[in-house]
Parts: C-alpha cells; structure tokens; sequence
C-alpha cells in the first residue's frame, strides 16, 4: 500500500506540495465557487457545498452565471476554472436531478437554460483556461471544454460517460468535442463512455499541456497568454466532411449494435445520427443533441440504466465504514483464490497466497502477473503488485493476517479440517471468510474457537470482471465482522450485497433457474443459439446456454441438486444428456466442450433461429419469481440490494432495471397470471411465488 | 561497550545456475524473493529492523544501492535507512560483520543483513574506443560532424565485452580469478585428481542435504513471474563421475592447466537474507538465537593468491580468541575453486608456512573432511559472488545446531586479494 511507503515527514508536505495558484476565497452569496485574483488573473474555484466531490447541477450552473456578469465587468487578463477537491476537477452533472423526469419538454427547458450558461463561458471576450486535476467527467468536461484551453495538472482522467446511462452528453459535449479533435476519437470517446488519462488526453488534443502539480500556475499563465496549445490536425478537419462522416457514421452503427443493440440501448446510435447529419454544422447539433438529450432522458432504457447507476451507489454505500485490513491471506491457489489474491494485491493490500501445491501455486503467481499486466498501466504499480503478492509456501501468512480467505474445495470436511489447523495462528481480531457458493455457515462454523469471526465473501468468475461479492453472514456472525468484510469488498474496488447463509445464496439461487430451464428447452428440440440469442434480446449480458458451460456443467449439476435437495421452490429435472455429458467430461468451456464447443474461451456459435413467445418469459420470469423467494425468505433485506447484486453479479439486463423492477413495470399480476400460464404449458415448476403478493 | 549479538534467522533463494540469458530476477528481485517469506515467518512486524545492510557486487544500472531498493519492496517502511556494501567475493559476509558490529556497539537493535547477485544479468559492456566513440557521436552538432563521426565507426565497437568476465579479472595482475586458482595448485602442488574429487564430493553432499531435508527453512521455494517454480538449487549434479569430471577441458589454462568448469564454483543467480538481534531485541520480539558472534577478521594479501585469503582471517581470529583448529567443530570455506580451497588446507598443513607467515609455533593442522563444506559448497551451489559470504554464515549457523557443533568459522577468499572470516558460537 502507498501508506507503506509514506512518513509523516511527507504527509506534513503534502497539503504544500498540492497548492496551486492564489489564496481562494468564499464568494458573497455564493456556495459552491470560491475566487481567488493572481497577477490579474481570475481564479474561479468549483467547491460544491457538503460534498466531497463536485457535481454539476442548477445551483452551480447559476452561481457561474452570475460570476459571467463579474468577468465581463472586471475585465481581468484572463479566467482559470479549477476544482477546490482533491479527488478531481468533477465527476459529471448531478444524475439525481434526471431521476424520474418523464417531460421531454421540461428536460429541454432545464437543458437550454444550462447550455445558455456554458454558451456564455465559451462566448467570453478574455482568455478563459479549465486547469483539470484528477477526474473530469460529463459535465465537469463540458465546462472544461467551454473554455479556451485546458491545461491536465498531475495524473488525470477525462471522459464522457453518459452513454452507460443511456445518454448523451447534454452541456454542448457532443458538438464542442467533435470540433476540439478528432471527431472519429470524440465519437469513439463518447459512445464507449472510456476515460482518457492523462498520456492519452494530451495525444488526443484533449488538453494542451500537462504538468505536474508544481508548474501548474505558470503553465496556466503562460497557456492564457497564448503559449502553446492543441493544433487540430488535417485528418480531423478531413473527417468532419459529409461524405466522410456518413462513411465513418456507418462503421459506428456496426460496432455499435454489436455491443449495444439499438433495440435496447438507443443512446449511441442517437449520437451516431446526429452527428452524422450536423457534424458540420455545431449550432444545429447543439439545437440537435438537446432534443435528443431529453428524448432519452425520459425513456425506459435511461431511466433504468441511471436506476442501476444508484443500485451500484446503494451497494457502495453497504461497505461503508472502517475495514482495519492491512494483510490479507488466501487459502488455495486454484481459478478463484488466485483470482482473489491477485485482484486484492492490485487494490493495493498486502497479499499472501498457501497452497500446498506448490506449482499450482507457482502458476497463480503467472496468472496473477498476467493480470497487472492488463490492469496496471504503469511499471512501477505492476512491480508494487508483484510485490505485493506472496506465494506463501510455508502458510505463515495466516499469522499476519487481518482477512483470511478460504478457496479450497468445496467440501465441509476439508474447509473446517483447514479452519481447525490456522484458526490458532490467526489474530484474535482476524475475519475468517469462505469463498464457498453452497455450504452453509453453519456447517462450517462447528469446532470453530471463535465462530461470530467466519463470514462467506462469495466471489464470482471473472473476479477482475464481475463487480459483485456476496457478503454472506447469519445470525452466529459477528455484526462488526459483516461490516468490516464489507467494507473490505468496497476498499478492493468491488460491491458488497449482504446476503443470508442460504442454500445457493441470492445469486445462484436466482440464476439456477435460468440456466435449467435452458436445459429443459434444449431437450425439447430447441437450439442453444436461440436461446442465448432469446436471452441477449431482453438484455442478458451473457444467454443461459453460454453462461452454463463457462460456470461448468458439472458445476451447475452439482449446485442445481443441492439446491433442489434443500429448498421448496421447484426446479426443472435435469436431463440425461446433461448427466451423460458431466460423465464423459464434457463440462463446458473448461474441458472445450459442453453444450458449446469452445475455441479460446469462445463458443462456436451457429446462427440463431427463430425466437418463441414463450421463450423469453420461460427464461426470465422464474429468475423473478425466485428473486420473490429469496425476498420472502428475506435472503436479502431488500428488493435493491437483489437487483443491484442479479446486475452486477450474474449480469441480469441492466436495461430492465433488475428483476424485481422488471417484473414490478410489468405489474405483479400480469406476472402471476403470465407464470400460471406457463405452469398449465410446462409444468409446476412456474407455480407463483407467495412472495410476488407483497411486491405488487 | 559490548554487547552479545545472535543470528536469529535467516534464509534463502535457491541458487539458480546461469544458463547463458538473464535469469527471471534482478539483483532487487531475488532479494525481494528471500525476504519476503523469511519476514513472513517473524513474530514482528518488518519495521522493526533499524538499519538494512545488502551486500552485493553486480548492481544494475535500475537498482542503484539494491539495500534500500529492497527494503522499499520489501515494506520495511520508507524510514528504513538501508545501505549497499561491495567488496566482491566478501560483500555478503560484509554486511553480516557491520551489522553484527553496529549492534555490538548498541547502535541498534536488530539488522536485516543480507547479499545478492544475478550474475546472469552482468551487463554487456562497450569496449572503451567504442563507448568514446559513442560520446562523440552523441555530441556531434549538425548533419556534417555527425557524418563525420559515422566515418570512424568501426566493426568490432559492437563485439561487446561481457562485463562478467572483467568483474572476475584481477585488473592489477590482469589474470583471471581460475588463474589464480592455477597458480595455487603450483604452488600447493594440487593436482587435478584431488580437485575432482574435491568437487565430486561438493556435488554428493549438496544432493544428500537435498534429498534428506537439510535445508529446509534454509533454502525456500520462489515464484517467477511467468508462474515457474524454483524449490532447489538447480547447479547440482547428483549424477556426476570422476570420469566426467575427467572429461572436461582446463577452462582458464588450456591445455595444461588443472581448473575446469568441473571444480570451479558456478556462476549463479541467488539472495540471502540473515537477522542479526541484540539480546534486548531477542527478548522484546521473543525470538530464539541460533548462533551467537564472537568474532570477525579481514585479512590482504598479494592478489595474485587471493585463494589463500581464509587461511590468514581464520587464522588471526582463532589466535585472538586463543583457539586452535579442534577447538572449531565445523567449517564453511567458500569454494570458489577445488583448487584453491585444498590450496588453503595444504598451507595450514605446511609448518613453514604456518610459522613464517601465521606466527604459529606448530602447524595448524589438516582440517578435517568431515567437519568442511558438510553439506556441499559453491561448485555444487554455485557462487553468486555477493551473496556467497551471508549464506555460508547461514548455513554455518544451521549446520552448527543440526550437528550440535559448538564453534564454527565461516571464511571465503575474495577476488583482489582478500579475505574474511567470521567466528560463531552456539548457543
């Protein structure tokens, strides 16, 4: 951890070491700009009251505007616009103000009063220069991009993450950004919602210059003067003619539908549309993008996806709190304690990973270097993650440890014959956590000196994708081991749901039975292509049949008879060819064969066939009616813990808003009577759920 | 004043022979490697040391003072002051002895001392009209000078000069450090037998130390970080011969000459780390000694024998302890060459010898087989030139308690001409 690396003598510096420009002071009457006069110059402060970072919203919309009237009296030499908070220039507009706005007319009013203020910053007769630290965001950059130059100060990130909520940039973005660069790398920016760091941002043409934090008030004078700064080149005037545009235009739409379809994410290819019909022309594209800003602002899709936007600040919020983890030791170098250990190491704690077989553990440490390697940019951070990481040969981590995580196999006997060796050289404070996805705590727990200490933290393949981890916990758990477990899951950069110690937990509990009745259609003469193709159109990250022979056939066969021998709610019978398969070792994507054949981890998929009608809702309505279980059961204490954890876990469509707000849009009874319906087609497995009463 | 110092631990990469490409670890590398599990394994936290002490010969351009490189990888805390030591052959022996004395004079408590080397990365390096050339080049103004220093460039500027091969060169007698074993077995009259069999035995004692778990604790495993796996020192041949060894060509003085690859140390890759403590740190952590310091010598001599090295330093110590040779249960002596080692044992064995140049009124004495290299030495081990002194003391330590010996030495010749000796006690 960098904290390792720190004496007090540089903590004292540092708050000298970040200082730029002049003193800034409160504004009267303002609350969230402070001001500051330097040689002239006017340094104008974004500090958003009560918060930690900035936003943009109305309020400070209107202060700007007011402190516009202040410039264009005063008539200094120039205007630098910077951030009061350390994590960042801002983090884009305020999204709770769009939530649950239905009048396009009213979003176009809000939007053109906002715009009018950008316009007036980019109008400005004196030399105005956004000096961007840390993230710069949405309508953090549009401001930014208002202004003449741009200077980037230390490490920083900007980008135009709009379409992960299904809009567009609002603020002037799309036309000031297509004419700043390459409209190609602007397009490409905005409709993969991906930052620019600092190198990139400067290629780019994003920012003219980039300093680090001691040359930022002269380079900032300097760039005001007239020094220096971005040329945009030949191409990018090249590619901003018709016929280019409506070339490239082309070429985005195929990209575009392929990750997001425009049947469920119409956002880029609004974007593609508009900029192809106005690229030359940035008044009408800014006329343009304002409607169509507020015509995706009060659609389904955007509502939605800004719906999971909350459910994954609402997880966040779950690991709040003081973790006191330093060390962190994994038990089992096998796919997840690898995964885990490496992932840990790259967040920045101090890792050791035991296994008693030493290649296998020799062989994580390669996977793990793999890993820095693809999500470290730097050298000097891979190095510290390499480091960071201990192949544990002789397990002496375990008395280090403030975590210990447990990922050998997945039976009771093993786990709690492992428990019963380290929990004596474990700290007394010291968690002790199971990645187990089955076996219930209290199975485990017996012999155990210090029981309230063992929690599950339940993590899902790839960890250094999937965002999820279950924190499973029951009523012999310590509350402050849950908490600071959970706080670990937010410190390593991933979402804690609190879930019960129940058979299959939440999330393979509620993915089952898709993945079965997957099955089931596949027996009856249906083509796996279709059904994952069925599945991907309602908005399914990944279709059933490709989901089950990642997680492994033999996997799923084994959780799905657990399962069924250990809850009410009625699965579908697995069938013999399924079994047959598991024999002969044909167990998915691990083996290169299962329901798909597998080359390098992809599936040689056929072209789909024809999608039923039953076929959606026979896939996707028992994963709701066994969401309204597990809410029933309370698995989980609430309806957005479930839906936030279905997204970021198993990749339920975050379009849909998770499946108790699908099913909820559908309303409760068309649901019940939908399942009914299916129950009388394909038997009693589809019965409803009591628990879709309480959730109408 | 004085204090009583003990090792209290210690450990190791394994050695990792040289096989003609960089190994997977820089100098830092393979000491992040060794100490790491050895830190693992410590009642106290890795702040606690007061000083880092990292011997080591060969550092790379990326890795300047590697002590407090490593001690920065190895999270000792950015307040950990750390120092590099070199003295070739005696580099990691050095910084054994500073701190062994820094603690014995109550400057501090507890010390991380260790040595390092990847010979396998030494350098390629420019010969020196080329690298002359290259400055001029370099500061050519304009298209014409710049031309004009192309012109003088010439072939053999990049034939490189395998900067490995200068470090083991004398550079005030210019001759190779096998040479200086040649001349050892002149003067000595060794023959090339005896020294294979010497060697034969090195290889014979490191297999069996292996195979029965000798080194455990010792010698611990690593992870590359391409996911290979090390557990042992790889330069062993367990499966060696006399006739094999008979087989090699004289690598320094051929045709006529005795030393060959055979019954040289190896050039190896390798890190060792030891823990020295003062009596207060051993009862504030409650850690166990393993060997107590008593004593330490650093002798000169002409470099043209610098093999000779041990026998003065030993001798000097036991001398200044009123020792003599039965007195000392077991002996590590770094064997850098078959040749030169059986060299030092013919000199204690000399009555001239002993009295002209040792002062000794009888001869030393043959030091027993048995109580020498008990496990196995460099030419089986292979001999990382800055770690080589830590891990004898080490393994002296160990060896010591496995075999309830009650004094050891452990003593290396170094290239230039020098010498070092270190006296431990059980405790």
């Amino acid at each position: 951890m960098d904290g390792m690396q720190r004496t007090p003598v540089m903590d004292a510096l540092r708050g000298r070491e970040l200082r730029i420009g002049p003193e800034l002071r409160a504004i009267d009457g303002m609350k969230n700009w402070r001001l500051g006069h330097d040689d002239g110059v006017m340094w104008l402060a974004l500090d958003c009251q009560d918060a930690t970072v900035n936003t943009i919203s109305e309020a400070e919309l209107t202060e700007l505007d007011g402190l516009l009237d202040r410039i264009e009296k005063e008539r200094p030499k120039g205007v630098v616009i910077l951030s009061a908070k350390t994590g960042g220039f801002a983090a884009g507009a305020d999204i709770g103000q769009f939530r649950g706005m239905t009048e396009a007319g009213e979003v176009r009013e809000k939007m053109a009063r906002a715009n009018r203020v950008t316009d007036r910053l980019a109008a400005l007769p004196v030399p105005t220069l956004a000096l961007i630290h840390g993230y710069c965001l949405g309508g953090g950059l549009e401001i930014a991009l208002a202004c003449d130059k741009r200077l980037a100060v230390g490490e920083v990130s900007l980008g135009f993450p709009e379409v992960r909520l299904g809009l567009i940039p609002g603020l002037g973005g799309v036309h000031r950004l297509t004419q700043l660069i390459d409209p190609v790398e602007a397009m490409t920016m905005m409709l993969t919602g991906k930052s620019a760091h600092t190198g990139k941002a400067k290629r780019l043409g994003l920012v003219d210059d980039a300093v680090p934090h001691r040359h930022a008030r002269a380079a900032a004078l300097a760039l005001l003067e007239g020094e220096g700064g971005h040329e945009r080149g030949l191409k990018a005037r090249a590619m901003s003619s018709a016929p280019a545009r409506m070339i490239a235009a082309r070429q985005m739409r195929g990209r575009a539908e392929e990750r997001a379809p425009k049947a469920l994410y119409p956002a880029p290819h609004a974007l593609i549309d508009l900029w192809e019909e106005h690229g030359d022309d940035p008044e009408a594209l800014a006329d343009a993008a304002l409607h169509t800003f507020a015509d995706l602002l009060t659609g389904e899709p955007a509502q939605n996806l800004i719906r999971v936007f909350f459910l994954r600040e609402g997880l966040r919020a779950r690991g709040e709190g003081d973790h006191g983890i330093g060390h962190v030791h994994v038990v089992g170098a096998g796919t997840m304690g690898g995964a885990i250990a490496a992932w840990a190491a790259r967040e920045g704690f101090r890792v050791t990973l035991a296994d008693l077989d030493t290649e296998a553990l020799a062989r994580a440490i390669g996977r793990a270097t793999d890993l820095f390697d693809r999500k470290l940019y730097d050298s000097a951070a891979r190095r510290d993650a390499r480091d960071r990481l201990v192949a544990d040969f002789r397990g002496n981590g375990v008395a280090h440890a403030d975590l210990v995580i447990e990922a050998i196999a997945e039976t009771a006997g093993a786990k709690t014959k492992l428990y019963a060796a380290i929990e004596p050289k474990m700290k007394a404070e010291a968690i002790l956590a199971t990645n187990t996805s089955a076996i219930p705590l209290a199975d485990l727990r017996k012999g155990l000196k210090r029981p309230g200490q063992l929690l599950g933290l339940h993590f899902f393949n790839p960890v250094s994708a999937m965002e999820l981890v279950e924190v499973v916990s029951d009523d012999k758990t310590d509350t402050s081991a849950t908490h600071r477990a959970a706080a670990f899951v937010r410190a390593i950069s991933r979402l804690p749901a609190p879930v019960r110690s129940a058979p299959g937990f939440l999330v393979n509990r509620i993915l089952m039975p898709y993945l079965l009745e997957a099955v089931v259609m596949i027996d009856e003469g249906a083509r796996p292509e279709t059904i994952d193709a069925a599945a991907e159109a309602f908005g399914m990250a990944m279709g059933p049949a490709e989901v089950a022979d990642r997680v492994g056939l033999d996997i799923c066969e084994e959780v799905a008879g657990q399962l069924r021998k250990d809850l009410d709610s009625p699965l579908p019978d697995l069938p013999e060819w399924l079994q047959g398969k598991v024999r002969d070792g044909d167990l998915g994507a691990k083996s290169g064969n299962g329901i798909y054949k597998w080359d390098d981890d992809e599936p040689r998929k056929e072209e789909a066939g024809e999608v039923t009608d039953d076929m959606t809702d026979r896939l996707i309505l028992p994963m709701v009616n066994m969401a309204a279980a597990c809410l029933r059961e309370g698995v989980v204490a609430d309806a957005d813990i479930l839906d936030g954890a279905m997204v970021f876990a198993a990749g339920f469509a975050p379009v849909r808003g998770g499946p108790i707000h699908y099913a909820r849009g559908r309303g409760m009874g068309e649901v019940k009577r939908r399942l009914a319906e299916l129950g009388d087609r394909y038997g009693a497995r589809f019965a409803p759920d009591p628990g879709l009463d309480a959730l109408a | 004043m004085t204090r009583p110092v003990y090792l209290v631990d210690g450990a190791r990469t394994p050695f990792l022979k040289a096989r003609g490409k960089p190994g997977p670890f820089t100098p830092v590398d393979l000491a992040v490697q060794a100490g790491r599990p050895l830190l693992l394994r410590q009642p106290f936290a890795a702040s606690s040391f007061d000083q880092v002490i990292l011997g080591c010969v060969n550092v790379i351009a990326d890795e300047m003072n590697p002590a407090r490189v490593a001690a920065l990888r190895l999270g000792l805390g950015a307040d950990m002051p750390a120092y590099s030591v070199q003295i070739n052959c005696g580099s990691g022996m050095l910084s054994i002895d500073l701190a062994f004395r820094t603690i014995e004079n109550g400057r501090a408590e507890m010390i991380l001392a260790g040595g390092t080397e990847a010979l396998s990365h030494a350098p390629l390096v420019l010969r020196q009209e080329a690298a002359e050339w290259f400055g001029e080049f370099a500061g050519a103004k304009g298209a014409w000078e710049r031309t004009k220093a192309l012109a003088d460039l010439r072939p053999d500027f990049f034939k490189p000069v395998i900067g490995l091969e200068r470090g083991l060169t004398d550079p005030i007698t210019e001759l190779n450090m096998g040479q200086t074993a040649e001349v050892l077995a002149q003067i000595f009259d060794i023959s090339r037998r005896e020294a294979d069999q010497y060697a034969l035995a090195s290889h014979a004692r490191l297999a069996k130390a292996q195979e029965d778990g000798t080194l455990e604790g010792e010698v611990l495993p690593v992870a590359a970080r391409d996911g290979t796996l090390f557990d042992h020192d790889d330069g062993v041949r367990p499966d060696g011969t006399m006739e094999k060894l008979a087989g090699l060509k004289p690598a320094f003085e051929p045709p006529y000459g005795k030393v060959t690859a055979g019954n040289s140390s190896q050039i190896t890759d390798g890190a060792c780390w030891t823990i020295l403590a003062s009596e207060k740190a051993v009862e504030e952590h409650g850690l166990t000694p393993r060997a107590r310091f008593v004593d330490s010598e650093w002798s000169a001599l002409d470099p043209r024998i610098m093999g000779l090295g041990p026998v003065l330093c030993s001798t000097a110590v036991l001398r200044r302890q009123s020792l003599s040779r039965e007195d000392v249960g077991l002996w590590e002596i770094n064997e850098a060459f078959a040749a030169q080692v059986l060299a030092c044992l013919a000199a204690w064995e000399e009555g001239a010898f002993c009295k002209d140049i040792l002062g000794l009124d009888a001869p030393f004495g043959r030091i027993d087989h048995d109580r020498l290299n008990v496990d196995g030495g460099a030419i089986a081990l292979g001999h990382p030139v800055g770690t080589s002194g830590n891990r004898i003391v080490l393994h002296l330590a160990n060896a010591m308690k496995a075999r309830g010996a009650s004094k050891g030495i452990a003593t290396e010749c170094i290239g230039g001409g020098q010498g070092g000796a270190m006296l431990l006690e059980a405790v």
